[in-house]
């Protein structure tokens, strides 16, 4: 069981809920997912009213933990504001906050969002900063009062992978008992069967769901790669080398090369 | 005896339906709390007869109903319907867009420089591959909806305009209710979805088809009308919010019209606009029947597209019950309401009067 912030929840797998074909195929996704947790953008979806309406009425009806973001904020002002909206809206202190510091890569902000999750923190938030690899602000966002981390392993969207194993490899030994889960970037099961393996908690997706052509289906073989992954972790994996290694013993006979 | 049709709702479910229903002999009357026809979501649509594209993230159902669109408009309301395709296009940096989009329909052939120059000389040069969907047609659908119910007028159909809700029903044999984003909070699962639209006006911009711009994040397209008037459009988002558009969807859509062309960036900006489409879970219209009152909903983004098959349905579900009971059809019609309700009690109308 994988703890955050207290509360133990089973599925390694953390689904966003936009941008779906239609709220009955995200319906059928979270559910082919078996998550227990499900991320929500309020400033997106609210469109300046405050009630969300009868989206986040599915939502709140899909049975699971409800984890509001501040996707599309840029100030640590607008996440700060975002954030306390969200706790309105679904009476959670979770909130993942997002502060994009670049309109194009949505590359997070880290400056601002150290600042904005010590204000979130010191309010009564449980907060899961989006960041990106570097060390040294993972551990200013310790420092802020996070006890979750959540690093890109590539561009939000992009679909690319993790492009940095090493940053990941060394985030991972660095602070080997926070959970470490990976957002952003992740395209195929297989990426996130790599970061498991890496001994990452969970792995947060959107877009590689939503735009599947069957997202129920993708959502499901993402479980089953997750689940492969965090097992073979803890399996203990074989190390590559650079010659062949015969499965039957060669002892007994003639050469030994 | 013939048979009367109150319909609730002058936006293009329910003037289709009107047609459909007067077409066949039916007496109509249309019943409209606002001043005029089409106010709702068809006052802001896209008009785009497109469901070779949309099958991109719509299910099956939207091709199939929506194919024969092009065709029932044309015949309904001659010289409306323009034929010339859509053509998707994406910046060059966002080509696996445009390899996905193709991935997910039919429909489409690839073009290079020199065939974009040929389809469209317009963004000559401006793009290196686009995908034509060459069977594809728009109309202008504020036009669309002035003619249709001049039509409708012409073939007998009597239309209430600044009527009340509770509109009096006595008398009538069938009451479809098509009164769209209206009735949010009173339909079941019912829910709207925003959409904010600009026009532009520009004579130095030519296109002759629509062109959907694929982006990862801010996808839009845009329908050349007439007068050097383009409409850009649409966003989604979840809310039934129509108050004016926002300042970042201004933003982000005039960026991305200038994008398409840097001359829409000396276009002047006739128009922006915000409406609501009312939408089931699935995206899908349905169609319910409780007692004499039939209820069609939910177009999405689909009213233009599906309407046309929609009414054909639904008048047939009317005729064949002035002689039978109602049975399901055409694989559409779906319970909005309660199983119980439906099939109940249903009137001879040939015997009615």
């Amino acid at each position: 069981m994988l703890d955050l912030y207290g509360t133990s929840v089973s599925s390694r797998l953390l689904l966003g809920t936009a941008r779906y074909p239609s709220p009955a195929i995200l319906a059928e996704a979270v559910r082919a997912s078996q998550a227990d947790i499900v991320t929500v953008s309020l400033r997106r979806e609210t469109a300046g009213s405050r009630t969300g309406g009868a989206f986040f009425e599915l939502i709140r009806t899909l049975d699971v933990k409800v984890l509001p973001n501040t996707a599309g904020c840029h100030t640590v002002q607008e996440a700060v504001l975002t954030a306390k909206m969200a706790r309105e809206v679904f009476a959670t202190d979770w909130i993942k906050l997002e502060v994009i510091g670049n309109h194009d890569t949505l590359q997070p902000d880290v400056f601002a969002l150290v600042e904005a999750a010590r204000i979130l923190t010191g309010e009564g938030f449980k907060v899961f900063p989006y960041t990106t690899d570097d060390l040294v602000v993972a551990e200013r966002l310790l420092d802020a009062g996070c006890e979750v981390l959540m690093p890109w392993c590539a561009p939000i969207g992009s679909a690319m992978g993790p492009i940095n194993l090493p940053a990941l490899r060394s985030m991972r030994s660095h602070f080997p008992d926070v959970p470490l889960i990976v957002d952003a970037g992740v395209g195929r099961p297989s990426h996130a069967a790599i970061v498991m393996e890496l001994g990452f908690d969970a792995v947060l997706l959107n877009t590689a769901v939503a735009g599947a052509g069957d997202p129920a289906a993708m959502a499901a073989a993402f479980t089953g790669a997750i689940e492969a992954g965090r097992t073979a972790f803890h399996a203990g994996m074989i190390e590559p080398r650079d010659m062949a290694v015969p499965s039957t013993p060669v002892i007994g006979k003639a050469v030994f090369s | 005896m013939i048979m009367r049709v109150l319909i609730r709702g002058a936006g293009v479910a329910g003037l289709t339906i009107a047609h459909e229903l007067a077409s066949k002999g039916a007496e109509v009357e249309v019943a409209e709390t606002a001043a005029r026809a089409g106010g709702g979501a068809s006052w802001f649509a896209g008009g785009m007869l497109a469901p070779w594209c949309e099958r991109e993230s719509a299910p099956e159902a939207v091709l199939t109903l929506g194919r024969g669109a092009a065709d029932w408009w044309d015949a309904a309301l001659p010289g409306h319907v323009v034929r010339n395709g859509t053509l998707v296009i994406t910046p060059p940096r966002d080509t696996a867009e445009l390899a996905r989009f193709a991935a997910r329909t039919t429909g489409s052939e690839w073009l290079d420089t020199e065939s974009i120059e040929t389809v469209e000389p317009g963004l000559a040069g401006r793009f290196r591959k686009a995908l034509f969907f060459r069977d594809e047609a728009h109309l202008d659908p504020r036009r669309a909806i002035a003619a249709l119910q001049e039509k409708l007028v012409a073939m007998g159909v009597c239309f209430h305009f600044g009527a009340a809700l509770d509109f009096p029903d006595a008398g009538f044999d069938r009451i479809v209710d098509c009164t769209g984003a209206c009735a949010i909070g009173e339909a079941t699962d019912l829910r709207g979805v925003r959409g904010e639209m600009l026009i532009l006006e520009t004579p130095e911009v030519r296109l002759s088809r629509p062109v959907r711009l694929l982006h990862p994040r801010i996808p839009l397209y845009i329908v050349p009308r007439e007068n050097n008037h383009f409409m850009v459009g649409a966003t989604m988002i979840e809310s039934d919010d129509s108050g004016p558009i926002s300042a970042r969807s201004v933003m982000e859509l005039l960026n991305a019209a200038y994008a398409l062309h840097p001359a829409f960036g000396e276009a002047r900006v006739i128009e922006t606009g915000a409406g609501v489409r009312p939408a089931y879970p699935d995206n899908l219209p349905r169609i319910g029947v409780d007692d004499r009152v039939i209820h069609v909903n939910g177009f999405y983004r689909h009213g233009f597209l599906l309407a046309p098959s929609v009414a054909k349905d639904v008048t047939a579900q009317i005729i064949a019950s002035s002689k039978a009971k109602f049975a399901p059809s055409a694989g559409l019609f779906k319970p909005a309401f309660p199983t119980e309700h439906r099939n109940a009690n249903p009137l001879e109308i040939g015997a009615s009067r």
